[in-house]
């Protein structure tokens, strides 16, 4: 493993820590699935994307949209630990007056792109970003990670076909394919079937991958630009929970916080990753 | 702790709908936060979770009804009143389908998931929309009077927006309330209060530290917003002289615009006042921090009324 790769994973998990941390202080959140989604966030802000965090609303920059909202903590903790914002703000979370709500809101946190909460609408409004970006003839990418649950929305079906329809080459699109929602596992509450096939048939170029694989992660993203004429999927197959023991697997935290003795395992497992890394 | 009203909505759904063949009920993922899953988990095979597909749900749900089925479909409030109002309207209500559209964690419940998951907006949509029977409960006994009577007696579209908190009790248990007839909690002579859900409570809170104030104020509960009850109205503006609005949802297009609407009609000209939430977006927080920052708690309440007898 190279350096940088090393150094990602190190990141990934450090920011996981950052996202236990919010969710046990501000005693409300959604732990879990900030955990699956933490390898993909950290290759795209710590070395895929095009930003300058000192002009958050640069022109140029790439965009990024967290369709899946709720998961907004660890969001939250890429954009402090990138200079969006000091870190210490980071217990603002779920506040009052603060930057940070429950979900991502474009007007009050630096680097949000896009306000998302109702799910299934990030997809879309991705959409809106790139086929300006097309229209205008800029080089920037726009990239966006959805849930697997939030794929139930019809109005994800319907950005997806025309996505596919424009020949949107910058859109990126990783599906945080964790297999667990709300309710429980996403097959059984409504099985998708073969997610890569279903965006393929929207002419999207589609690849499936390990999310907790970060050269995957970065060859992905490397094969995806590769494709100029069809939007990209990237199904991350990953595990809702993944670095806490007790979490993993388990539709249970979708939305819960750890009490103060869970929240010393997580903390003594993911700093544990974090020397690893070392 | 007071009940929570999405809980005895849960445990009221059990009890009445599980023994009606006829009653089905969906929802979106949401299950466990609305309290659906209680039917869920005692009657399956009348059970459908959908998935996170809202629309889906509601038109599905107006298909049960044209079988001559009783839906009783779940999601928060905010996505009843947007993502599923486009089947409300022209499937529901337009053709007068028998579905009961339940909004959960209404008003501010949603408290830390902030302003996208809030529900202040449900009743102005519901409302706008003809054939619609547009209810809030205020406690648990009414909670339960509710689910009965939508799932025993009434026959036609209806949207109740319920609470994911309770604020007390207020009625003695089997009290009757008949739909289209608000409920006086509390006799009064100085100013009403028209309140729906929990504001009730609250309001009766206000209402007792106001009368050791000197101020006796009367307290309706407007549980049934459409159609709202007129007759309630004109005499409590008649009567009492002054008329304070109270509710967890904007200002603009709830009880205090329905209110509004009756006493201009009547060409009754009183001190007037809506409290609610001041046409602003919300924000996360603790649902009693929400309560008290948007002033629809009791003190706030109170500080209402109080300005508005000053002006009588």
């Amino acid at each position: 493993m190279n350096e940088e790769i090393r150094k990602l994973y190190r990141t990934a998990y450090g920011l996981r820590k950052d996202a236990v941390d919010m969710v046990y202080h501000a005693r409300t959140g959604h732990a879990a699935p900030c955990l699956s989604e933490a390898d993909i966030l950290t290759a795209l802000y710590f070395h895929v994307m095009n930003l300058d965090p000192a002009n958050p609303h640069w022109a140029d920059r790439d965009r990024f949209v967290l369709s899946k909202g709720h998961a907004s903590p660890l969001y939250y903790a890429v954009l402090a630990r990138r200079g969006y914002f000091p870190p210490e703000d980071l217990m603002e979370y779920r506040g009052l007056n603060t930057k940070l709500q429950g979900h991502p809101d474009m007007k009050k946190c630096p680097g949000v792109d896009f306000t998302t909460g109702s799910l299934g609408n990030g997809l879309a409004g991705a959409l809106g970003m790139a086929l300006i970006g097309k229209k205008d003839k800029k080089d920037y990418r726009v990239f966006a990670v959805c849930g697997d649950g939030e794929l139930d929305e019809g109005i994800i079906w319907e950005a997806a076909t025309y996505a596919g329809n424009e020949h949107l080459g910058r859109l990126i699109v990783f599906v945080d394919n964790n297999g667990l929602q709300s309710g429980g596992a996403v097959e059984k509450i409504q099985d998708l079937g073969d997610i890569a096939a279903r965006f393929e048939a929207c002419k999207w170029h589609a690849q499936t991958i390990d999310g907790h694989d970060m050269e995957a992660i970065l060859d992905a993203v490397a094969e995806a630009e590769k494709v100029t004429d069809k939007p990209s999927v990237i199904v991350a197959k990953t595990i809702k929970g993944k670095g806490v023991s007790f979490m993993e697997g388990q539709y249970l935290w979708h939305m819960k916080a750890p009490n103060d003795e869970q929240y010393a395992i997580a903390c003594e497992e993911l700093e544990r990753k974090v020397k690893e890394y070392e | 702790m007071a009940a929570a009203l999405r809980d005895v909505y849960g445990e009221s759904l059990v009890k009445y709908g599980v023994p009606d063949e006829k009653v089905v009920v969906l929802d979106a993922d949401l299950a466990t936060s609305t309290k659906s899953v209680l039917f869920g988990n005692a009657c399956p095979e009348r059970f459908f979770d959908v998935g996170i597909a809202e629309a889906d749900m509601v038109s599905m749900a107006a298909g049960f009804a044209a079988s001559g089925f009783t839906p009783f479909i779940n999601t928060f409030a905010t996505f009843v009143a947007s993502i599923c109002a486009v089947s409300a309207k022209s499937l529901i209500a337009y053709s007068g389908l028998n579905v009961k559209l339940m909004g959960g964690n209404n008003g501010l419940t949603g408290g830390y998931d902030g302003s996208t998951h809030h529900g202040i907006d449900d009743i102005n949509v519901m409302r706008g929309i003809p054939n619609m029977l547009v209810m809030s409960p205020s406690t648990p006994v009414m909670m339960d009077w509710m689910v009965k009577t939508l799932v025993q007696d009434h026959k036609g579209p209806a949207y109740v927006s319920v609470s994911r908190q309770g604020a007390g009790e207020v009625y003695e248990e089997g009290t009757s309330f008949t739909i289209g007839q608000a409920k006086t909690v509390r006799e009064g002579t100085d100013a009403t209060i028209i309140a729906y859900g929990l504001c009730v409570p609250r309001a009766l809170q206000a209402a007792e530290k106001l009368a050791q104030e000197g101020i006796n104020v009367r307290l309706v509960d407007m549980f049934t917003i459409k159609p709202i009850d007129r007759a309630a109205v004109i005499s409590a503006a008649k009567e009492t002289g002054a008329i304070i609005t109270a509710e967890e949802h904007s200002v603009i297009g709830g009880v205090g615009t329905a209110v509004a609407e009756v006493l201009t009609e009547e060409g009754i000209a009183v001190p007037f006042k809506r409290v609610g939430i001041q046409d602003t977006f919300t924000q996360s927080g603790s649902y009693a921090q929400l309560v008290e920052i948007y002033g629809v708690g009791a003190d706030g309440i109170a500080q209402a009324v109080r300005e508005t007898v000053a002006r009588k």
